[in-house]
């Protein structure tokens, strides 16, 4: 096969369709790519959120106080309670998708693409119970 | 059921026009006719000019790809009663360039297809007197899914990063070249690793999982992408924790 005969963007007669700027509004599923992608931006944003209140906490009690006033601001408030429905939608659709993406043996045996899912799911489960845990009994 | 259909179909004719526009066709609705046989029934009967590829009708050749109402189809597979009232708008594959009518360019498809050496490669024969390469059935389950793919290229039309990009080698190439990969007989796993690990291999996917939903065959090219993903980044942890025992 001729490899120069491949991709020939200028020929004359053949007709292209552009892409829209919009395709990812033209599907329902195309757009949840799409939030899916973006929902990246809000754990990026918890990360930040999570190194400013080390730093806070660095500055001593009065710092922390500092640093929780200024998450009760309503626009703060706004910001963590979106970036919370990302993350949700972040960890549900990537957890939903990981089975497509490993293949797990165990004696010969491929795992059920569904325990894959539910083993992620269990994780989330357990250090969430733990992280919980911690906060009630003060530690 | 209504007795007849409306078939809006994308006419191109490049000697007569620069852009598509599409033509209505009234077309019978019997309940077993699929969306090709309407487009038979137009040639035959209606408008001979019409052009489109088709062979085998029974979803095994991979011609007869379209758009049927915006979705990527085998029209050999579509009913048109499916569809009813209509009209049922069909269309030539998204993402690729049109030459007439229904019909697409397949070049770069192809190209990309010999890219990944879609055959079992071993470093050395063994001579035919040592008889075949024998295979057990557990062997053979590991494939098995990815060796499905007829070529149809509907997963090329419902990605859009292959829209955005047409040099990304899809997802067809890279479920084959998965395909050979875990093929017992086959030892190129590391040249088509080479091949694929480029730049418009297999990190320009993004995920987005159309390909596998498209897929007449349930071949589910997202999830060989996904996994050679994970098998490239581990060679690359494995290259930089142990650069010796990855060499």
């Amino acid at each position: 096969m001729n490899r120069n005969a491949a991709y020939t963007p200028y020929h004359p007669r053949w007709h292209r369709q552009r892409v829209s700027t919009y395709w990812w509004l033209e599907r329902r599923s195309y757009f949840l790519f799409i939030l899916r992608e973006v929902s990246s931006v809000a754990v990026g944003w918890f990360v930040a959120l999570l190194l400013l209140l080390v730093r806070a906490l660095s500055g001593g009690a009065a710092g922390y106080q500092d640093f929780l006033e200024w998450t009760r601001h309503p626009v703060v408030l706004a910001l963590n309670i979106g970036s919370f429905a990302f993350v949700c939608l972040h960890a549900v659709t990537w957890f939903n998708l990981a089975p497509q993406a490993m293949v797990v043996r165990v004696a010969g045996t491929r795992v059920p693409g569904w325990m894959i899912a539910a083993s992620n799911y269990a994780a989330l489960a357990t250090t969430t119970t733990v992280v919980v845990a911690l906060l009630l009994l003060r530690w | 059921m209504s007795a007849h259909i409306t078939l809006r179909v994308a006419r191109y004719r490049p000697e007569e026009e620069s852009e598509s526009r599409f033509e209505d066709y009234e077309v019978p609705c019997p309940s077993d006719w699929v969306v090709l046989d309407g487009l038979n029934h137009v040639k035959d009967q209606v408008d001979g000019t019409l052009s489109y590829r088709w062979s085998c009708r029974m979803g095994i050749c991979g011609s007869c790809g379209m758009l049927v109402n915006g979705e990527p189809k085998l029209t050999c597979a579509t009913f048109l009663a499916d569809y009813a009232p209509g009209p049922v708008r069909v269309e030539p594959l998204r993402n690729f360039p049109v030459i007439r009518d229904l019909v697409v360019e397949l070049g770069d498809f192809m190209s990309k297809l010999t890219r990944v050496k879609p055959w079992i490669v071993r470093q050395v024969e063994k001579p035919l007197s040592e008889g075949e390469y024998r295979q057990t059935p557990d062997e053979l389950d590991d494939y098995k899914s990815f060796s499905m793919c007829i070529n149809c290229m509907l997963c090329y039309s419902a990605c859009p990063i292959y829209g955005l990009d047409p040099h990304f080698i899809g997802p067809a190439a890279i479920a084959i070249a998965q395909r050979y990969n875990l093929d017992s007989r086959d030892e190129g796993a590391t040249e088509r690793m080479r091949i694929l690990s480029e730049h418009d291999g297999i990190w320009g996917c993004t995920f987005v999982g159309e390909c596998t939903k498209v897929c007449p065959k349930h071949v589910d090219p997202a999830a060989a992408i996904q996994r050679y993903k994970l098998q490239s980044a581990l060679d690359w942890v494995k290259g930089v924790v142990l650069p010796r025992a990855a060499q």
